[in-house]
């Protein structure tokens, strides 16, 4: 099963290889991984998918939590929560496939970023199931090139992922 | 008011001292030159190793005798990778270390400068923490943090590469013991209905037993342990890192576990209805095949690392504590359950198995299982045992009667040749009243046999016991049951005279070629000044008894040839 982790994390330098170093040598694998600020300065949310059983995560939070620069760790797939992941696709375009193109962007409440006379770049948010299927429906087409960011997620409601 | 500015290397020789240290275990080298310069003055004592290493290893018997962080000073690039053996072993046994090491200067980092290494990109997965210092503004609470690290929850090795221009660069300085670190709030006191499960298992137990490891000593909980075991009439296993935690000679004392331990406490974890675990963390060398290891047993387990409770072996009361805090807490609602029964049947194990391998030898060897029986013997209490890496590791764990905390230093994780002989000197540094006996193999001897010149030079009252079969033992036993007899480079041809190498150190050296001019050879060591090294000549394909193979179920036990 694949589990959510938010991980509260101090910005200090090293602490990315830190946390990437732990799931590689204890053999946990990391689905995808993003890394960005908080509203509290000098605290760096990292929020990483990875695969594997309840004891599997149960070991990846605790020996996360052994980081020292790691202030919090919480299993957001525990909760109801908002996951969401942002992905550029470069697709084949000829003028007689755009329409086409288009209308399964709007179906998906994508946006056209960019267009050149054989492609276009297109934006897509959205959680895992909606990204694989706008890549189906693209790939007709002809995909040149995707890049996705990694999901984010937030717990839904009042409650929030704090450091203390 | 202004604060005083002063330079980083002075900042660390005065942390140093507000910690409490006094004693710094090192090699110096050019990046490392300014602290050296600090160092030279100060009241601090500075031992010399041979060995980079070696400084790592002393350190880490230093902290095992005092309780207290060992210090470690070294350059950049080779002297710091060459304490990463060292590290990496207090890493696995939970020693608390701090370690200082020369960086390149901060303009010449990762340009692959001269005597360059990424030492904290090295040293990441084998320290508790690490820091490369950036400017010497941030000195005084890294070194505040890193001992407050070291020395709190579990133990284990902090580093601070320090870049030499950072040395030499002048900050206000302020310092604080004590500080405060966002991530890490090591708990104490464990969950107190997790400790009420704990305390009715125990009184509705008719087959218990304690298993206890490094974390016994390591938060002092001796005691604690002996009054559990006593009034609740509870029989005490130890593991390899908790020898000592509980006293050898007791009638409660059923041995080490585990792929050499002893045949009564493997049938005791296999039988038992109650294992209280504490300070354990169910090494696979203990475990044996993990399917079949204590089926009867509901399983108590108390540590300091949450991460060490359902790591390897499924736990029905998890308590995340100090062992000794735990431990007393315990104590106060104990209810003793009754045990009667069990201690009889114990008994009779304990009869019918006895540890074998205790044979005196007729010709010209001796038995090394003799040998260390003997100095056990002589040697007596207020002895601290610092052994190597291999079979006279086992026969030392099974054989040399251990009655207190802190007197056996051994590799225990990370299995580590060539600890024994500097964790021995680090250890008379720490306890200079107490004897010290470092029990070796001649292979692992000369892993770090430069130190003999350490020891010579400081004036160092060390046996050192060489039991020397000629081969790489454990490898060979390996060979001979699992690798039909194909002893593939195992044989230690051309090892020098150890006596003659002793002597060219200035040293004592000795040879025992049978029993009595073992116990002879013995008698006289222990009385002499400085280092003295004994070569036994050991009878060479002596096998290690009993045995448990990889993977198998710990009552699956080889005896071996004789009792």
């Amino acid at each position: 099963m694949k589990h959510v982790l938010a991980v509260l994390v101090e910005d200090k330098p090293g602490v990315l290889t830190r946390v990437a170093g732990l799931f590689s040598r204890r053999g946990f694998n990391i689905d995808n991984i993003a890394v960005g600020e908080t509203v509290s300065p000098g605290i760096s949310r990292m929020t990483i998918t990875v695969e594997g059983s309840e004891t599997i995560v149960e070991q990846v939070v605790k020996q996360l939590h052994k980081l020292v620069n790691v202030i919090k760790v919480s299993n957001l797939s525990d909760e109801p929560s908002v996951m969401r992941e942002l992905m550029l696709i470069k697709v084949n375009a000829e003028v007689g496939s755009r329409s086409d193109i288009q209308q399964i962007v709007e179906t998906f409440r994508g946006k056209v970023v960019d267009v050149s006379p054989e492609s276009m770049i297109i934006e897509v948010t959205g959680n895992e199931e909606k990204m694989e299927a706008i890549k189906l429906l693209l790939q007709h087409h002809g995909i040149k090139e995707i890049v996705r960011t990694g999901k984010v997620a937030l717990l839904r409601g009042s409650k929030i992922t704090r450091e203390n | 008011m202004k604060k005083k500015m002063i330079n980083g290397a002075s900042m660390i020789i005065s942390a140093l001292q507000k910690e409490g240290v006094d004693t710094v275990f090192g090699y110096p080298g050019g990046a490392v030159l300014p602290l050296y310069d600090r160092l030279y003055d100060s009241s601090l004592r500075h031992i010399l190793v041979r060995h980079e290493q070696a400084a790592v290893h002393a350190a880490d018997g230093y902290a095992r005798v005092t309780g207290k962080p060992g210090v470690v000073f070294a350059t950049s690039g080779p002297g710091a990778t060459n304490l990463v053996t060292g590290i990496a072993n207090a890493f696995m046994d939970s020693v608390p270390m701090v370690l200082i090491t020369g960086q390149v200067p901060s303009g010449f980092i990762g340009t692959d400068a001269f005597q360059e290494a990424d030492i904290t990109g090295i040293t990441l997965p084998v320290t508790k923490h690490n820091y490369l210092v950036k400017n010497a503004k941030q000195l005084p609470s890294i070194l505040s943090e890193a001992f407050y690290l070291a020395s709190t929850g579990r133990r284990g090795p902090v580093l601070i590469d320090v870049p030499k221009d950072v040395f030499d660069q002048e900050a206000p300085f302020e310092y604080s013991v004590e500080c405060e670190i966002p991530g890490y709030n090591p708990t104490y006191d464990g969950h107190a209905g997790q400790i009420s499960r704990a305390v009715k298992a125990i009184r509705d137990s008719r087959k218990p037993v304690i298993f206890g490891g490094g974390g016994l000593i390591r938060s002092g909980a001796a005691s604690a342990l002996e009054e559990l075991a006593e009034k609740a009439r509870i029989p005490v296993i130890l593991s390899l890192m908790g020898l000592g935690a509980y006293p050898g000679d007791r009638e409660l004392f059923l041995g080490m576990p585990g792929m050499h331990g002893s045949i009564t406490a493997n049938y005791a974890l296999s039988e038992a209805d109650l294992i209280i675990a504490t300070g354990v963390r169910f090494d696979d060398r203990v475990t044996g095949k993990l399917d079949s290891f204590a089926r009867n047993a509901k399983i108590v387990h108390i540590d300091i690392d949450p991460a060490e409770i359902g790591k390897n072996v499924k736990i029905d009361v998890p308590i995340v504590g100090d062992v000794k805090t735990v431990l007393e807490a315990i104590l106060k609602k104990l209810q003793p359950g009754d045990t009667a029964e069990w201690l009889q049947q114990i008994e009779n194990w304990q009869k019918q198995n006895p540890m074998p391998g205790a044979l005196q030898s007729s010709g010209n060897t001796v038995k090394p299982q003799y040998v260390i029986r003997e100095l056990s013997r002589l040697c007596g209490e207020n002895t601290v045992v610092a052994t190597d890496v291999g079979q006279h590791q086992m026969w030392a764990a099974q054989h040399f009667i251990i009655r207190e905390p802190q007197a056996f230093l051994t590799s225990g994780g990370l299995g580590t040749m060539g600890y024994g002989f500097p964790a021995a000197i680090g250890a008379k540094f720490a306890a200079p009243d107490k004897r010290v006996v470092c029990i070796t193999g001649d292979g692992s001897f000369q892993m770090n046999i430069q130190e003999l010149a350490t020891a010579v030079n400081n004036e160092l009252d060390i046996t050192i016991a060489i039991i020397n079969n000629s081969y790489l033992g454990m490898v060979r036993q390996w060979q001979d049951i699992f690798y039909d007899k194909r002893y593939a480079y195992t044989l230690l041809e051309g090892s020098p005279d150890f006596v003659k190498v002793a002597e060219a150190y200035g040293a004592k050296g000795m040879r025992a070629g049978d029993d009595q001019e073992a116990t002879e050879a013995i008698e006289q060591a222990i009385q002499e000044k400085g280092p003295v090294v004994i070569d036994f000549v050991v009878e060479q394909e002596e096998n290690v008894y009993p045995m448990v193979a990889p993977n198998r179920p710990i009552n699956d036990i080889i005896i071996g040839g004789e009792r």
